[in-house]
């Protein structure tokens, strides 16, 4: 019988079982045909039971047997060099667990069909603009509501049509009780149905329920929410609740695992499009993503085409209207050039997954890195391990074990290796994915992620254990089984044997190892320049308060009121407002001409601020001065009538506009309308400072006097813990005007900090790679070099002994190494420099080819190098010539 | 596990005898044939047939498949391997070398 067989035969215990019950049942049919009585057949035969026991046995027991003392055996060695094999699991451990991890995040945020009826045929559309300045494709997919009723009437017929907004977050009363935040997505009312989905209770959104502007106030509650929130009370259905200013009847529960369609974001509540009444109509409020099913037998460009053709009339339109006449030549054939494409949303669509695409594929990708580390660390103790067991091997061939037998010997000691590692990584796994999940949203909009352990985790870190234990098993294996008893129990083996191999796994460890150390530099360079840029301002101890009205803007006079209610607070040095903060993510454009000039590539920034912005941000002063209550910004009344107001600029501005001379008291037009430009005289001067994001390049901006208007956003500077006024303010607010909504409090810190989640994400993990990937080399190399100095150890006794001095032996140890360490380093750093385009989009102000960039991995691994080698050479130095040869 | 005895040693050298005059074999035909060239002298027990069977085959001495009878049934038959021949013949020799032994102890003692 194969060894295959008998291996299945394990497996297939059942079937073998039958296959001999058939067998004895023919041979009791036989002798029955033949006369003999049933009686005396059966008694001959004994007990059938025991019969079969006895056969399966047979054909069972003897591979079971060698399998089991195998590894009992392979316990027992892993015992043995407790140290060493401490250092293999554990190295494994944190790679197969880091691995494990990588794999989760990158499945729960990119490649998780959502649970919903065939996710695949699902897509999003996106209107792609290159960015003029470096072709990159720049995908726009948020929409407004007339354009979703002009494309839905263009593509009818031929696919479904879905609102699916953002899912952001709001406060809702639930109870009688404090407004709670709730994640709230808009979705139109097709979108369940096309979903295929069931209501866990009550009933979900139908097309009914999204057919009136602000006609039906009811929501469905996700399965997640109606638990943590209700403990899964059916009676929750047909309670009420208000948002917004609006009540809202819960008519149902999604069903569970179904949390919207935004990897990042566990929804809690979903509404009808059509109750976002005042965005119905409002042409360029762009607040959700448009979703397509084609119908069965329509494709994706049959769905794109017409759309591309609506979109081309427009462009025409807006061309001859004369709209883009000031827009520079390369963004005007950007956006001539537009594309409507659809892209697949099988896996979800949200701004999550396109944050972190890159990052998290990168993080992948060093991860593996790691883990190749890892197993020719692993690979080269075991070969170094299994050299030391030459004659024991060539004993147990010599007494006629098989070859196979041998490499199921040496296999199953590596699988153990393996299968406990794996074990220890899924723990790490377990308890580091979420901790990296903790770090990709700022703290007071963290993002959420379904992680459970599912098959395809699992199935994933199974097959990494088998792929790790056949890569770092199957050369000592095969070694071990090619031992000539001989050669080797005469102790006569070639001291370089085995060498080759060991020697292009360091090289290898050493390339990966450099290009993970280079990757670690780049990110946490670019983390360091992003966190010590000036910003122009202080952030720290500023509060942020956004307010707002619902309806009719209210007068200045009003928000310059609490302005001063919220001064003469306790605890509070200065506050003013705004229209919005710096690097709250939004920005406004406007064209500016200086006379006598040709018009700038890139429009200048704008932003209102109330008299006293300056101060309280702390933006240095340089020349003229702040705005008073009385000042207007230029602006348009009515139809065409032209009003002249005041400005402040900075620094970018006056290098722009003015060759950096100081333009106060000079006046520039502002453009207002098509071809109507209004005088603004420029009052004052300040320093630049950061708007729109930290990775930007100061632009020109002109700050102009705030308006009337329906939210603007206060900025208070505290003296102590800002957060901690924070409850004080919003009750001041609330006592003075009843009926202001307040959207937000947080501090300038936090939006600062938002701005570089990402890339302390990158530089916090990369920079834990690069250590762990430099003890795993240092290991590696430390190892490689014990063991060939313990081959060695007979020729440099004999050298010693001839009279070879210490550094004539140091060098003959190391030097090979030493080529080898070199030619690794120089691979790695190579890849690292190509691999530069697929990670300068992430990277600020550093450059791939930077010697600083190159020079300090290679500085680094070169001391871990010297390190590492230091105890191997004090040990040939230390060797004793009488004694080494004596032992011999 | 099992004894090598030398009964369990002469049922497999029968066995194997049988095989290498008359295979493929089922079981049941193993034992007639047995029976009826030793004029019913050797009865092989069914109990200890099979087992034995399954063993030569786990040592590669004889290897078995199935055949499918006239009835749509189905039956396992066995036939010998290169490496059972070989087993025979020293098995066959070694029988016939302590058969001879015995055979002169009883004779001239």
């Amino acid at each position: 019988m194969s060894w295959m067989t008998r291996f299945s035969n394990l497996f297939r215990q059942r079937r073998l079982n039958s296959e001999i019950e058939e067998e004895l049942a023919a041979h009791i049919e036989e002798a029955l045909q033949r006369g003999r009585s049933a009686e005396e057949v059966r008694k001959a035969f004994g007990s059938p039971l025991h019969h079969r026991e006895r056969s399966r046995d047979i054909r069972l027991l003897p591979w079971l047997d060698t399998l089991a003392s195998d590894v009992v055996f392979g316990w027992r060695q892993l015992n043995k060099h407790r140290a060493v094999s401490a250092a293999a699991i554990l190295s494994l451990a944190l790679a197969t667990g880091a691995t494990t991890a990588a794999f989760r995040l990158v499945d729960a945020v990119l490649l998780r069909p959502l649970p919903v009826a065939e996710p695949q045929r699902l897509s999003y559309l996106a209107i792609n603009q290159l960015d003029p300045r470096d072709g990159h494709p720049d995908y726009r997919d948020d929409f407004d509501y007339p354009t979703f009723r002009k494309y839905a009437r263009t593509v009818a017929g031929r696919g479904d049509l879905m609102v699916v907004g953002q899912s952001a977050p709001q406060e809702a009363i639930l109870g009688s009780d404090a407004p709670e935040k709730v994640y709230l997505q808009f979705l139109s009312g097709n979108v369940f149905g096309v979903f295929g989905l069931r209501p866990a209770a009550g009933r979900l959104l139908t097309e009914g329920d999204d057919d009136a502007p602000g006609g039906h106030a009811v929501a469905v509650l996700s399965h997640d929410f109606w638990t943590r929130r209700f403990s899964r009370d059916p009676s929750a259905i047909g309670k009420k609740f208000r948002l917004g200013g609006t009540g809202y009847q819960i008519i149902g529960v999604a069903p569970p695992g179904f949390t919207g369609t935004e990897p990042g974001v566990v929804t809690d509540i979903f509404v009808p499009a059509s109750m976002n009444v005042r965005a119905l109509d409002s042409p360029g409020w762009s607040w959700f993503r448009i979703w397509v099913r084609p119908k069965e037998g329509v494709s994706r460009e049959q769905i794109a085409q017409p759309l591309q053709a609506v979109l081309a009339l427009e462009t025409e339109a807006s061309i001859k209207e004369g709209q883009l006449s000031d827009m520079p030549k390369q963004a005007f054939d950007a956006y001539r050039n537009r594309t409507v494409e659809l892209l697949p949303a099988g896996s979800g669509a949200s701004d999550t997954q396109r944050e972190y695409r890159r990052p998290l594929l990168i993080l992948a990708v060093l991860v593996a890195l790691i883990l190749l580390i890892a197993s020719a660390n692993v690979g080269n103790l075991l070969t170094a391990q299994a050299a030391a067991r030459d004659r024991e091997m060539a004993l147990r061939v010599a007494i006629g074990a098989g070859q196979w037998r041998l490499i199921q010997l040496v296999l199953i000691e590596s699988a153990l290796l393996a299968v406990i590692a794996s074990i220890l990584g899924a723990l790490f796994s377990w308890w580091s994915a979420p901790w990296v999940v903790s770090m990709l949203g700022p703290s007071d909009r963290p993002v959420k992620l379904v992680l459970d352990v599912d098959w395809r985790a699992l199935a994933f870190s199974f097959a990494l254990a088998a792929l790790v234990s056949l890569f770092f098993g199957l050369a000592p294996a095969l070694r071990a089984s090619a031992v000539k008893p001989m050669s080797a129990l005469k102790g006569g083996l070639d001291p370089h044997a085995r060498s080759g191999w060991m020697h292009s796994l360091v090289t290898l460890q050493v390339a990966f190892c450099a290009l993970v150390l280079f990757m670690a530099g780049l990110f946490v360079s670019t983390f360091e320049r992003l966190s010590h840029r000036s910003l122009g301002f202080s952030p720290r101890g500023v509060l942020v308060l956004e307010a707002g009205i619902r309806g009719k803007a209210l007068p200045l006079e009003v928000w310059s009121q609490l302005a001063d209610v919220l001064r003469r607070s306790p605890g509070v040095e200065s506050a003013a407002y705004a229209g919005w903060m710096p690097l709250s993510g939004n920005h406004w454009t406007g064209t500016v001409r200086v006379p006598g000039q040709a018009d700038q590539p890139s429009a200048p920034y704008f932003l209102d601020v109330s008299p006293g912005y300056f101060s309280t941000m702390r933006i240095g002063w340089i020349d003229g001065h702040d705005f008073r209550p009385s000042d207007v910004p230029p602006k348009l009344q009515g139809e065409a009538q032209l009003v002249g107001g005041v400005g402040i600029v900075n620094e970018a501005f006056a290098r722009a506009y003015f060759d950096g001379q100081s333009p106060v008291g000079r006046t520039v037009a502002v453009r207002e309308g098509k071809n109507l430009f209004a005088p603004m005289q420029i009052v004052g001067y300040v320093r630049d400072a950061c708007y729109s994001n930290v990775r930007e390049k100061v632009r020109p901006t002109v700050y102009v006097p705030i308006e009337r208007n329906n939210g603007i956003t206060y900025i208070v500077r505290t003296a102590g813990d800002p957060l901690a006024l924070a409850p004080v303010l919003r009750s001041e607010i609330r006592q003075a005007r009843p009926d202001l909504l307040i959207r937000g409090i947080e501090t300038q810190s936090a939006l600062v900090q938002r701005q570089m989640v990402r890339e302390r994400l990158l530089a916090t993990l990369s920079m834990f790679f690069a250590m762990v990937a430099l003890v795993l080399a240092l290991v590696g190399l430390y190892g490689v070099l014990n063991y060939s100095v313990i081959r060695q150890r007979r020729e440099i006794g004999i050298r010693m002994t001839l009279g070879a001095r210490p550094g004539q032996v140091v060098h003959q140890v190391t030097s090979g190494l030493l080529g080898l360490v070199c030619l690794g380093m120089l691979l790695g750093l190579a890849g690292g420099v190509a691999c530069q385009r697929f990670v300068e989009t992430i990277l600020y102000e550093v450059k791939a080819t930077d010697p600083v960039m190159i020079g300090a991995p290679l500085l680094t691994l070169l001391c871990a190098a010297l390190l590492a080698a230091l105890p191997p050479a004090i040990r040939a130095v230390r060797i004793d010539p009488a004694q080494t040869l004596r032992s011999e | 596990m099992a004894k090598t005895d030398s009964l369990q040693g002469s049922l497999d050298l029968l066995v194997l005898k049988v095989l290498s005059r008359r295979a493929p074999l089922h079981g049941y035909a193993i034992i007639s044939a047995i029976e009826e060239i030793s004029g019913e002298v050797l009865r092989v027990e069914e109990g200890s047939l099979y087992p034995a069977l399954h063993r030569m085959e786990e040592l590669d001495l004889i290897r078995a498949k199935w055949v499918t009878k006239a009835a749509g049934r189905r039956a396992r038959v066995y036939e010998l391997t290169p490496q059972g021949a070989k087993q025979l013949a020293t098995e066959e020799a070694r029988w016939t070398a302590v058969t001879g032994a015995v055979q002169r102890v009883l004779k001239l003692a």
